[in-house]
């Protein structure tokens, strides 16, 4: 939703507001070279087909429920009676439809929308805000179900006022307005790009009144440059070809900010546990209630994994506290095995390791995996007195979602007196199994929506936001250094060095050896390329380089350690020299 | 000990040895999540009866269908191999010599329910053919070495000798396994058994070196060059070594021949077999487990409709069916204490005597029980809400009244389907199970399809007829229970007078054929004039023949048996004693969505935290619900990519808004590295769900995973 500007004829200065999708359909229908005078009305007819637009949809929306209910029939499923499962409120066309085109301002938009959606007490900063207190009846009202299509589909201008305060409220105090667009689609230039530009621009206008002149001379031509061709996205609602439009085109629009502008540092681990303490946990008594809830199936669950049945857990939120206390009051008196999936050390090998080694008390070594299993297996079907538990924690991580793996812990599960009670997280875990492996691990399937913190598993993860590789490489980098000879390190500083010269250099493939060699002459620090091979050795032991084979067949040598560590390192060691 | 660390995933609890004898029997975790714990022991004692009864039915069962199968294949088996017995050196057996005997095993696409039939075809070849079988799966054989090694380890362990057997442990040890060695062994193990001990233990087996069965159990998943060097290796050594290959197929035998170069499927001499399909197999199933009185348990319509449509639109496998009626009895038991009674009419007799006050409580207070009660007069509904003895004498008159209405209900629906299977366009199923489903859910009568059906039924010809009541009439002979022997004599009687009725037709067809004799003879005046006496006779006269009015009486007749026979379980007092009924929870863990309910969370935190705070419209989302569902909205509303400033700014904004402004204690500075703390880790765990994934298109974005949504 963009506020558009226009200029009309007879030069008086009109501002109207006008929906992000108006504004494409608008550059759009101006195929033709059609003239800036006809402007109008067709705009008007653009905002009635796409008001109509939204009705059809729902019509359709409703055909789909309707289908779904039906299919829900045949599966027998009783809606009412269903408490706990959280799949009767929605139907799957809600979760499975197809990919819309997306427009980068509506988070932003939705987020102020968010802000300000009611709370019905809500005292926050109204009466500091008197503009904002002007907005509340208008967005309520946007709220009322009747409008809700066309909340969703933006087209709403009352809406508009609203965002802008709070897209002013959301800029103006970070310091973004800058003068040069934020907005860049992924790959450079492209129709759409300019079209985003445009209203970029249109709204900045409105923004800052002071710069409109100068932004109207410079959106004009913007406006009129906009070649059109491509975007001849008819508004057929064709679901199948609006998923491959929104897939084929391999630009999409972003913003182009980054972090780094934001001043934001990446937190490391430890911060981010100290500042996540401080987060007072909200709607704990119904959270506390959920988990009793669950509590209660405990002596079900053991006695259906008696029966030979086993358990998957799923649904939202972390459900390693709750196997814990399942482990803390049914499982005391029995051989168990906590795995946590989510260590990105596990293997199934170290999980058949544990259970021959730990469990069994075998000394020995087997040939494979395949061996293993079968040794175990043997060994529960001997001894029926042998019992054991394997409580998993995420078996859709990462390390065991492999169909190898899934295939022996299955085999595993279909043991009689091997009970497995797992919980998978990943939206699309169940697509690891395959009917074969269904029928082995025999599951009975049971919601436990949490919404607990996933602090565990995520603890191990290199996340997004934060700091990876931070403190560890680095003291065991200079941990290294010191035990090196003075000549070793100078060798290693000069591949630092050699890397971090290089490091905006797009196709740096490493230094090669015989370049590194010379180098190394040169500085004195090797008399033969035997000794440095050697020296090379030692590093490579250590994991501080590795080597890649370029297309030429030449060795490359690099340091696997991100240049940020690099550069500090360096910075330390000339410090303490 | 914590479960958690860095350097570990595993870890394992011994509890001390001592401690770990003291194991809870498992009746007590049938009792004690349960406050009232009503004859639990009982009940798990039953629920393990039943259960036995019925699996060792099943099984059975399954046995005597795949009977028929298996007696061919080991014909099969037995023929094939007898050309390479009598050594003949005529030229078609030398050519036949060259091709292994190849029995391709299409089993359907239910491959959950192959392992038992391998398992038993396996006994079967062992008990009558040879005692070398060898299954093997594609994923034990990754390429030619494993798929031998398996095979020659395997040969060792079919042929149990106690003293031989340490040594080709050695041997297997020692030997480098190829086809060489495996014919050397079989050699060896032929020649010793024929002169150590002159066929004492292989009677069954009537030739000196039994051949040996190889299985595959998935075809499909070899890898091709795996089977086909196996193929050719094996045929070169098909003289020395008598192989037999089984290959398991789940789709179309067009497989081998896609799996198979000419060159190699020309070594095989296959013959097809096709096992019984899933679908007659689970019309035995529900014929032999819910349609009779053997089990008292039965399921409701709904139950019944899930079993079958997972079945139907999920796998085909009659195992999970299987599964899923274990479940189905469990929960029965486990969550109705009255389920008690669920056992056979004299033992449930004999438990309505012993029955707690609490018990009869219980049943005072089912609602079949209240609605039969407030039919009753005055008195006696006093007595039996008061006079525990009085109660208990009913409940048995009531028990044996639904067991009365159960064996009558079943046949009387046999021979409905008798009469609507037949039907075009199957108005009421084609199936038993389709008609069973209907009538469990309401009055069947009152059904258009019921209606139609009747109409069709009306316009049947007799013949028809006739055996269909033929069939109507053994099917309720065969019952044991004399409980509709009115009926079978009824029906009996009509037959006759059908067969009578032939008879009197064949006479009138006599006269009418003497008529149109005469007819021929007379000239086109008298013949048109006939023949609109004819058609006059026809309009006006329809008067039904004697046919007519029988079929008409048959009608009425079985309509009248539905009608009183198939009313809906929920008619009967008691009947939530022995009727499964909560669909929801055997929905819930057999057929679960993970996604959806992933989706609810995460759009509709209210569903699940029952807080008027987050109570909102459909489409949006309270500011103050949990962190991971705002960010979750808020990354809706983008494309394929997001930047992880503005989302974290749109969060900002979002989460901002939802506190409270007096938060003065900490500096906003705080706050906002609090807040973005807070991001991270919304974000990070939808990154564990699999919603968003780091991507290196663009500096600080993440791709989106998931499409639509909002």
């Amino acid at each position: 939703m963009m506020n558009k500007l226009e200029l009309n004829e007879d030069k008086v200065l009109e501002v109207r507001f006008v929906g992000d999708d108006d504004v494409l359909n608008h550059i759009l229908d101006r195929e033709g070279g059609a003239k800036f005078k006809k402007e109008r009305p067709q705009l008007l007819v653009n905002t009635k087909k796409i008001i109509k637009k939204p009705e059809y949809d729902l019509k359709e929306d409703g055909i789909e429920v309707l289908k779904d209910k039906n299919y829900v029939e045949v599966l027998g499923r009783d809606v009412q009676e269903s408490l706990k499962n959280g799949s009767a409120t929605v139907g799957g066309n809600k979760v499975y439809s197809f990919q819309n085109r997306k427009h980068p301002e509506k988070m932003a938009k939705l987020a102020s929308e968010l802000a300000k959606t009611p709370r019905k007490n809500v005292s926050y900063s109204l009466k500091n805000d008197p503009e904002i207190m002007t907005d509340i009846p208008q967005c309520s009202k946007g709220h009322s179900p009747s409008d809700e299509v066309q909340l969703k589909n933006n087209d709403k201008s009352e809406f508009i006022s609203t965002t802008r305060v709070l897209r002013k409220r959301l800029i103006a105090p970070r310091n973004h307005s800058d003068s040069e667009s934020e907005y860049s689609a992924s790959n450079s230039e492209d129709d759409e790009e300019v079209a985003q530009e445009f209203e970029e621009d249109t709204n900045k206008a409105i923004l800052s009144p002071k710069t409109q002149a100068q932004n109207r001379v410079v959106s004009a031509p913007v406006y009129k440059a906009t070649p059109s061709k491509k975007m001849k996205r008819d508004k057929t609602s064709d679901l199948v070809e609006e998923y491959f439009e929104a897939h084929s085109s391999s630009k999409v629009l972003t913003s182009d900010r980054t972090l780094q502008k934001l001043k934001k540092a990446k937190l490391d681990q430890q911060t981010l546990r100290n500042l996540l303490s401080k987060v007072s946990p909200s709607f704990s008594a119904e959270l506390k209630q959920l988990n009793q809830q669950y509590e209660q199936l405990f002596h079900k669950w053991m006695l259906q994994l008696h029966l030979g049945f086993n358990i998957v857990l799923y649904g939202l939120g972390s459900k390693r506290d709750l196997l814990e206390r399942f482990r803390a009051t049914m499982l005391q008196d029995s051989i168990h095995i906590v795995i946590n999936g989510f260590f990105p050390g596990i293997s199934v090998k170290s999980i058949l390791n544990s259970i021959t080694e730990e469990v069994l008390d075998h000394m020995g070594t087997f040939r494979n995996i395949l061996d293993q299993l079968d040794w175990i297996i043997n060994k529960f079907k001997e001894d029926s007195s042998l019992e054991l538990f394997l409580l998993i924690h995420n078996l859709d991580s990462q390390m065991l979602r492999g169909d190898k793996s899934q295939q022996i812990i299955a085999q595993l599960s279909s043991l009689r007196n091997i009970y497995l009670i797992a919980s998978i997280d990943h939206l699309n875990a169940p697509l690891m199994w395959d009917h074969v492996k269904q029928s082995l691990y025999n599951w009975l399937w049971y919601e436990t929506t949490t919404y607990s913190p996933y602090t565990e598993e995520t603890s191990y993860e290199n996340s997004l936001l934060v700091k990876q590789s931070g403190s560890l490489p680095l003291s065991s980098l200079t941990h290294v250094s010191r035990s090196l000879t003075p000549n070793a390190r100078g060798i290693f500083r000069l591949l630092i060095k050699y890397q971090l010269d290089n490091q905006d250099n797009p196709s740096y493939l490493g230094l090669s050896f015989q370049d590194f060699y010379q180098q190394c002459r040169e500085a004195f620090l090797v008399n033969s390329d035997l000794t440095l091979r050697a020296q090379l050795t030692e590093f490579r032991d250590h994991k501080l380089i590795r080597t890649k084979k370029g297309t030429d067949g030449v060795e490359y040598l690099f340091i696997p350690i991100d240049n940020g560590t690099l550069s500090e390192f360096l910075e330390k060691e000339e410090e303490e020299s | 000990m914590a479960t958690s660390s860095v350097s570990k995933g595993c870890f394992v609890f011994k509890p001390n040895f001592k401690k770990r004898k003291i194991s809870v029997p498992i009746e007590e975790y049938f009792n004690e999540g349960k406050n009232e714990s009503e004859d639990s022991k009982l009940r798990f004692e039953t629920y393990q009866v039943i259960w036995q009864q019925m699996k060792s039915e099943t099984e059975k069962m399954q046995e005597e269908l795949n009977k028929n199968l298996f007696d061919s294949l080991i014909k099969f088996l037995q023929k094939s191999h007898s050309g390479f017995q009598k050594n003949s050196r005529d030229w078609g057996c030398q050519i036949k010599l060259r091709e292994i005997p190849t029995a391709a095993l299409i089993l359907g696409v239910n491959v959950t329910d192959h392992e038992f039939t391998f398992r038993s075809l396996t006994e079967a070849i062992q008990n009558n053919v040879t005692p070398y079988v060898v299954k093997l799966q594609a994923r034990d054989c990754p390429d030619i070495k494993h798929f031998l090694q398996k095979l020659f380890s395997q040969l060792m362990d079919c042929h149990v000798d106690v003293e031989s057997k340490e040594e080709e442990k050695d041997i297997q040890k020692k030997t480098h396994c190829s086809m060489d060695s495996l014919s050397s062994w079989y050699m060896n193990v032929t020649q010793k058994t024929d002169q150590g001990k002159p066929r004492k233990k292989r009677t069954s087996s009537q030739w000196q070196s039994p051949p040996v069965v190889l299985i595959l159990k998935d075809m499909e998943s070899f890898t091709t060059k795996v089977l086909q060097d196996f193929i050719i290796i094996s045929s070169q050594h098909l003289h020395e070594f008598p192989l037999i290959l089984i290959f398991g197929i789940a789709t179309s035998p067009v497989i081998i021949h896609r799996l198979l170069p000419h060159a190699v499927s020309s070594l095989l001499c296959i013959e097809i077999f096709q096992s019984l399909s899933c679908k007659e197999h689970l019309t035995t199933v529900i014929d032999k487990l819910l349609l009779t009185t053997q089990f008292p348990f039965n399921l409701s319509e709904k139950v019944l409709q899930i079993l079958t449509s997972i079945f139907l639109y999920y796998d085909f496998s009659i195992q999970n069916f299987i599964k899923g009626l274990q479940l189905s009895l469990l929960e029965h038991f486990y969550s109705q204490p009255l389920s008690v009674l669920c056992c056979n009419l004299p033992e449930a007799k004999r438990r309505i005597n012993f029955l707690s006050d609490n018990q009869c409580e219980n049943i005072r207070r089912l609602p079949s029980f209240r609605r039969y009660v407030e039919k009753q007069a005055t008195e006696k509904q006093v007595a039996l809400l008061t006079n525990e003895r009085f109660l208990k004498e009913e409940t048995q008159s009531l028990l044996e009244s639904l067991h009365v209405y159960h064996t009558n209900y079943f046949l009387v629906l046999r021979c409905l389907h008798q009469f609507t299977s037949s039907l075009p366009k199957y108005p009421l199923g084609r199936q038993i199970r389709e008609l069973y489903c209907t009538c469990l859910e309401k009055n069947i009568w009152d059904s258009e399809e019921y209606a139609s059906a009747l109409q069709l039924l009306r316009m049947l010809a007799k013949d028809e007829l006739m055996t269909i009541l033929q069939k109507c009439f053994s099917v309720l002979n065969s019952s044991s229970e004399k409980q509709l022997g009115s009926t079978a004599k009824r029906i009996e009687e009509l037959l006759a007078q059908l067969q009578s009725l032939d008879a009197e037709v064949k006479e009138e067809e006599d006269a009418s054929g003497s008529q149109s004799k005469g007819l021929q003879k007379t000239d086109l005046y008298h013949l048109q004039k006939s023949l609109l006496e004819m058609k006059e006779l026809r309009r006006t006269g329809k008067k039904q023949t004697k046919f007519e009015v029988l079929r008409e009486k048959v009608v009425n007749f079985i309509d009248s048996l539905v009608r009183e026979y198939l009313l809906p379980p929920e008619t009967q007092p008691l009947y939530e004693a022995v009727y499964f009924t909560a669909a929801h929870t055997l929905h819930e863990h057999l057929n679960a969505a993970p996604r959806l309910a992933l989706h609810t969370a995460l759009n509709n935190p209210y569903y699940y935290l029952k807080n008027e705070v987050l109570k909102s419209e459909e489409g949006c989302i309270p500011n103050v619900a949990p962190d991971i569902c705002i960010a979750y909205k808020l990354h809706l509303e983008c494309s394929r990519l997001i930047n992880l400033v503005d989302w974290s700014e749109a969060f900002a904004t979002v989460v901002t808004a939802a506190e409270k402004t007096d938060a003065n204690s900490v500096t906003s500075e705080e706050r906002n590295d609090i807040i973005h703390a807070r991001f991270i880790r919304a974000v990070s765990e939808l990154e564990l769900l699999g919603f968003v994934k780091p991507t290196k298109r663009k500096t600080d974005h993440v791709a989106r995973l998931t499409w639509g949504g909002c």
